[in-house]
């Protein structure tokens, strides 16, 4: 997740980090370098500007020149910059009115508000226990109602039973009929996407938003648009009350400059992230976090949340105290390859660690898949529990006969221990680093 | 309602975009002469139309040489660009070709929302206009209702849809839709596929998977991969066309929603780069809302020369 940006500020203070002491030059070219990056990042020109002219001012002033440390403190302001513009904290969801709550749904063609729609209901319903009914509205892309439809029955979310021919203004009041009738606490309307300067359909829009009077009006954009966020922002923004800003599709590579623009122009959070395209891939949108990804510090807050809401609590606990006391053995190996695939597989956890940002063009493509870590799991589980807790014992025949318990060949077996070798050698770096504070006081402990 | 001419509606299309374009350039030029400060401002505005900053600073680098402290004209700026951004994209531009061998598969793939669905049915109306059979295979049995939305189109172009249940194979499901269109002697076969993002290494060997199993049949097949391209996206494009390329052999790029964006410009980027040739553009949601790709009415549009309408 914004990797490119990552990858460039990496590049740029690395290279201010070969400096002792930090020139007006070495702000300029700095800030040239942020400059590109941000635009090739998508992020609007406007915005560009004034991200960069915020950073000079403070940059250029004498506590930066007199400081210590002037690459810490760079960063340091870049950081707090890029929160600053993200939007300073997280902004829940409101539902604070008198059943239902309305939540509309609104964005351009193909950004995922549909998608978006279905998780959104999933999220109220599983994490604030709340009864979702969805509507469709899109009456003019074909199978659009039925979309929705399918999606709401896959997840148990009720919908609104299409009535061919409908009108969406009329398909709105039968919904909120239907929502106070059947006593639903949300109803969550989905509108057909449209052109910003689409004028007949940005009037109804207009109109469905009066009909509706929705407490939260969400526009929903895919993350990776360019320069036109501006313009979109804008219009949605000047048609209907905005509240919110949802990013589709932060689970590709790259970019999500988008982020920076849309919360610069329509002044709302962005209140949700989508992640990928399964049902529950959609996350609270947290600006501080998501400013540390960008400057590849790391979402190790993210991390340890993924890993609360997917890992046995008691596996954890006891997991950490071994790392802490250094004794790891094969079994937790397991455990954690176990947790790995849960949370996302590699890929989804290499985004969210440290530095990552510079080491991932240097893997080998497809070098490291998730059907390497399930042939690892069926190698442990060939084990025996003794050898899996001393792993030591394993000798030429007893490598053999797990070889052909897990369908695998000695080498593998090797490759493996090999690998917990160099695991464990970690999880003891990772204890001492703990001792140090760092994971203790996350983020904000390097810039202490 | 009286329908206007594809040149009115790809400049309506555009429209927004020459705008956009020519106000800011306007903006620049009326205020002051052509100096550093004034290239800078330009590059911001070519920028701005999503241009990138390498393809952006190439045709910089051109104006300067021609106009650089010289009194220069708006119409004669507005021209140099034109011409700079129409000879970037000439040598790419040429439009899908059918061989005559029955019948021509057509691979649409894609991100996710780009819009391949509609151009799938877009192009079926295309061929069907110039007298050939026409086949639809619904290939994307993934997406909720995704099979539905192009039953629709086939119903709308009265033109037969090959499909299976949700969740079936793509893969067989072309294999088998190529057996049928040679049965039948169908003239084209589009094959529509789920959208994925390029990052995705498990839906890029699904992908791969169905061009393997086409290539079985015979190594040609499909005749034509086309990457729908979604105007909207900035430089993420890049990554879209150089993912997917080194999936698949892609052999052409459609660029849809070009009616209400200001933007589209990263197409002269990567025309450069990829040295694709570009076939078509969308410009709306109707089935003939596609037209081939004419490099130099798309450039002078998109900088807003008014010539447009002769």
């Amino acid at each position: 997740m914004f990797q490119s940006l990552s990858d460039r500020f990496t590049k740029i203070f690395s290279g201010l980090q070969r400096h002792g002491k930090l020139t007006e030059a070495d702000v300029t070219a700095a800030l040239r370098e942020v400059r590109i990056a941000l635009l090739e990042a998508d992020v609007a020109l406007p915005v560009v500007r004034d991200f960069v002219e915020k950073i000079r001012e403070k940059a250029m002033g004498q506590e930066v020149l007199s400081s210590i440390t002037p690459t810490q403190m760079v960063v340091k302001i870049v950081h707090d910059q890029l929160v600053e513009a993200l939007g300073s904290e997280t902004t829940e969801i409101n539902l604070a009115v008198t059943p239902p709550a309305v939540i509309l749904m609104a964005g351009l063609q193909g950004s995922g508000k549909t998608t978006t729609t279905g998780k959104l209901a999933k999220h109220l319903h599983d994490k604030k226990h709340k009864k979702v009914l969805v509507a469709s509205l899109d009456v003019y892309r074909p199978a659009a109602q039925e979309q929705l439809k399918i999606l709401a029955d896959s997840i148990s979310i009720a919908s609104l039973p299409i009535v061919p021919g409908e009108k969406p203004e009329d398909i709105t009041k039968r919904a909120l009929k239907a929502a106070k009738l059947e006593s639903f606490d949300v109803l969550i309307l989905d509108t057909a996407g449209r052109l910003h300067v689409d004028e007949t359909l940005m009037d109804e829009l207009k109109s469905i938003s009066k009909l509706a009077n929705p407490i939260e009006t969400l526009l929903v954009v895919d993350a990776m648009t360019g320069q036109d966020a501006v313009n979109v922002a804008k219009s949605f923004k000047d048609a209907i009350p905005l509240t919110g800003v949802v990013l589709s599709r932060l689970d590709g590579d790259a970019r999500g400059g988008a982020a920076l623009s849309m919360r610069h122009i329509t002044g709302c959070p962005i209140k949700f992230i989508g992640v990928g395209e399964k049902v529950d891939q959609l996350e609270i949108f947290h600006p501080n976090r998501i400013a540390g990804r960008i400057l590849d510090q790391g979402d190790v807050v993210s991390l340890v949340e993924k890993a609360m809401e997917t890992i046995d609590k008691t596996e954890v606990d006891r997991l950490n105290s071994r790392i802490e006391k250094g004794s790891f053995d094969l079994e937790d190996m397991a455990t954690q390859l176990r947790q790995m695939l849960k949370m996302g597989g590699v890929a989804g956890l290499m985004k969210m660690l440290p530095g990552m940002g510079q080491l991932k063009d240097k893997l080998p493509q497809g070098g490291v898949d998730d059907r390497a870590i399930k042939r690892q799991i069926a190698i442990i589980q060939s084990m025996t529990p003794r050898e899996r807790r001393h792993w030591k014992l394993l000798n030429a025949s007893r490598r053999k006969r797990i070889a052909s318990g897990s369908g695998t060949s000695v080498q593998d077996i090797n490759r493996l221990l090999k690998q917990f070798e160099g695991m464990s050698k970690m999880m003891k770096q990772m204890s001492s680093l703990n001792k140090r504070g760092l994971l203790k006081d996350g983020i904000k402990g390097l810039f202490k | 309602m009286l329908k206007k001419g594809w040149l009115s509606r790809l400049k309506d299309g555009l429209q927004k975009t020459s705008e956009k374009l020519t106000q800011n350039i306007a903006q620049v030029f009326t205020h002051t002469k052509i100096d550093e400060s004034t290239l800078e401002e330009l590059e911001d505005i070519l920028i701005q139309a999503d241009m990138g900053t390498a393809a952006a600073a190439q045709i910089i680098v051109k104006i300067k040489k021609k106009a650089f402290e010289k009194e220069f004209s708006r119409e004669n700026v507005l021209e140099t660009i034109s011409e700079e951004i129409e000879g970037i994209l000439r040598p790419y531009a040429y439009p899908l070709e059918i061989l005559p061998k029955k019948p021509h598969v057509i691979l649409m793939i894609g991100v996710n929302g780009t819009g391949k669905t509609t151009t799938t049915a877009k192009l079926a109306y295309f061929f069907q206009k110039q007298g050939k059979t026409v086949a639809v295979v619904a290939g994307d049995t993934f997406r909720a209702a995704a099979i539905e939305q192009l039953q629709v189109w086939a119903n709308r172009l009265n033109i037969p849809l090959i499909s299976r249940h949700m969740g079936a194979d793509p893969a067989g499901l072309a294999y088998d839709a190529y057996q049928e269109a040679v049965k039948m002697g169908y003239d084209v076969l589009l094959i529509d596929t789920a959208g994925r993002l390029h990052t995705n290494e498990t839906l890029m060997f699904q992908l791969q998977k169905i061009d393997r199993v086409l290539k079985k049949i015979s190594p040609e097949i499909p005749q034509s991969c086309l990457l729908v391209l979604d105007a909207m996206i900035g430089q993420n494009t890049y990554a879209q066309v150089e993912f997917f390329q080194k999936c698949l052999p892609i052999t052409g790029l459609i660029m849809t929603k070009l009616d209400g964006t200001a933007r589209g410009g990263v197409v002269v980027g990567i025309a450069e780069r990829f040295k694709l040739p570009i076939h078509a553009i969308g410009v709306g949601e109707d089935a003939e809302d596609l037209h081939p790709f004419h490099p130099q009415d798309f450039a002078r549009a998109l900088v807003g020369l008014k010539d447009l309408n002769s």
